[in-house]
């Protein structure tokens, strides 16, 4: 069965997802990757604001290509998200992030904070770069644009195809 | 005879490479990709086989890279002893095609300029890597492969000992792909470079991903090796994107070259479904 949900979403719907649920991802997601996800932390670091707001909100871990003319975005699929397994219980348990979308396994810390949190993770399909870009239908940098592909993103995705890889009560795929 | 060859073509040629290999998967990976769709029986590793087949076909007709990590440009080149660039030189040619061909078809610039203090993004994807191979005659061959460094993050090099022996060598290699789960973006293809010295192993390990998808090595015990090992890897469950499967891999291509008699060297280079690269001579 395929659930459809929207992002941003609250702790109900990340209880009612479980390992192994097929969802289409509709609405609006940030994206951010290592060094996104340095910066984000040094300012926690400094106890400084962060420049976007992560309450009940999802991080998509991709560095996306440049849009080509008349596109919106260039191909946009997921990175190797144990990189960001350094940052992530920070962000669930200062900010109340919702969840994070990427791809491969997370470190048993990330997984204790999901269930803190709580929190979800969905696994994209890595490599299908292109195919994921036809879901996303706006794109704005919305920080840290020196970063080029690395800066933070404001998405507008309909229907991306994800699979609850790790849910809130520990269970994984993996 | 000597023949010359204009810098600006080597240039032009290598931009279009760039390209191409971005988006058009060699048709020996689809094929080797539809035919382990078949082979698949879990539910999961199904429905990503039906987006992979889906992601090529999108990423040829709308001209979008297959994958957003569109790699650090790796080049190997065959050089012949009687070409000439009529200036500069193949490294600076190789640059300068590798910086037009990422900007020009919006790829991806994913090198930044030192590994550890700065890592400032270079922004045209620059500096390239160029293996180098001097031959007779008077060609130039170029093949790119891009490599992404999900997958170059996966791979592994061990100096064994040379009484670790075959089984050794089996487990290493086995252990290497299984421990990288989801991260490489399985199903994969899995280049093993046996022998030589620790940089000899590892570039053998690259130049095998290279091999069309699944042709058997020409060494009857080699081949033997490969097929064991295969099937040990995909006996292990990790599946297409680590979430559970039929399909880890898509074939092991070996590579081996003579060592040392203290030495027995085995580098494991992962490649992700996704097996780019393209050529051309000139």
């Amino acid at each position: 069965m395929t659930k459809r949900i929207s992002a941003p979403f609250g702790p109900e719907t990340v209880k009612s997802l479980r390992a192994g649920d097929r969802v289409l991802l509709s609405g609006k997601i940030w994206t951010g990757r290592d060094a996104a996800h340095k910066r984000l932390c040094a300012l926690l670091d400094e106890g400084k604001a962060l420049p976007v707001n992560l309450e009940n909100e999802l991080i998509y871990f991709v560095g996306p290509c440049p849009a080509s003319p008349g596109k919106v975005i260039g191909s946009a699929g997921p990175t190797t998200s144990g990189r960001m397994d350094a940052y992530s219980p920070r962000l669930i348990d200062a900010c109340h992030l919702a969840g994070m979308i990427g791809k491969g396994n997370r470190s048993a810390a990330v997984v204790e904070a999901m269930k803190r949190g709580p929190a979800v993770y969905f696994a994209a399909t890595g490599g299908a770069g292109a195919l994921i870009s036809k879901c996303i239908k706006k794109a704005d940098v919305a920080a840290f644009g020196d970063l080029g592909p690395e800066a933070i993103f404001r998405l507008e995705i309909e229907d991306l195809p994800l699979v609850v890889a790790i849910d809130c009560y520990g269970k994984s795929l993996y | 005879m000597e023949r010359i060859v204009k810098f600006d073509e080597v240039v032009e040629a290598a931009a279009a490479l760039c390209g191409k290999a971005a988006c058009f998967l060699p048709e020996d990976v689809k094929k080797s990709l539809l035919a382990a769709a078949e082979k698949e029986t879990g539910e999961l590793g199904k429905e990503f086989f039906r987006q992979y087949a889906e992601n090529f076909r999108i990423a040829e007709a709308d001209k979008l890279p297959l994958c957003q990590d569109t790699g650090f440009a790796v080049w190997f080149v065959e050089y012949g002893t009687d070409v000439r660039l009529d200036k500069g030189d193949i490294y600076a040619a190789l640059d300068e095609g590798t910086r037009r061909g990422y900007t020009r078809n919006y790829l991806r610039k994913s090198i930044v300029s030192d590994p550890l203090f700065d890592r400032r993004n270079t922004r045209d994807n620059t500096p390239c890597i160029v293996h180098l191979k001097l031959v007779p005659g008077d060609k130039i061959g170029l093949t790119l492969a891009p490599k992404g460094g999900g997958s170059e993050n996966m791979s592994a090099l061990k100096m064994l000992k040379p009484s670790d022996g075959r089984a050794g060598v089996v487990k290493f290699v086995v252990d290497t792909v299984v421990s990288a789960g989801g991260n490489p973006c399985p199903p994969t293809v899995v280049g093993v470079g046996i022998g030589g010295t620790m940089e000899k192993a590892a570039i053998l390990a690259k130049i095998a991903l290279l091999r069309k998808v699944g042709a058997p090595n020409e060494d009857p015990r080699y081949a033997e090796l490969e097929a064991e090992i295969l099937e040990k890897i995909n006996a292990s469950g990790v599946g297409p994107q680590g979430l559970g499967g039929d399909v880890t891999s898509l074939a092991v291509h070996i590579l081996f070259h003579p060592c040392h008699l203290a030495s027995l060297p085995v580098a494991v280079n992962i490649n992700c479904h996704a097996a780019r690269h393209a050529q051309i001579v000139l």
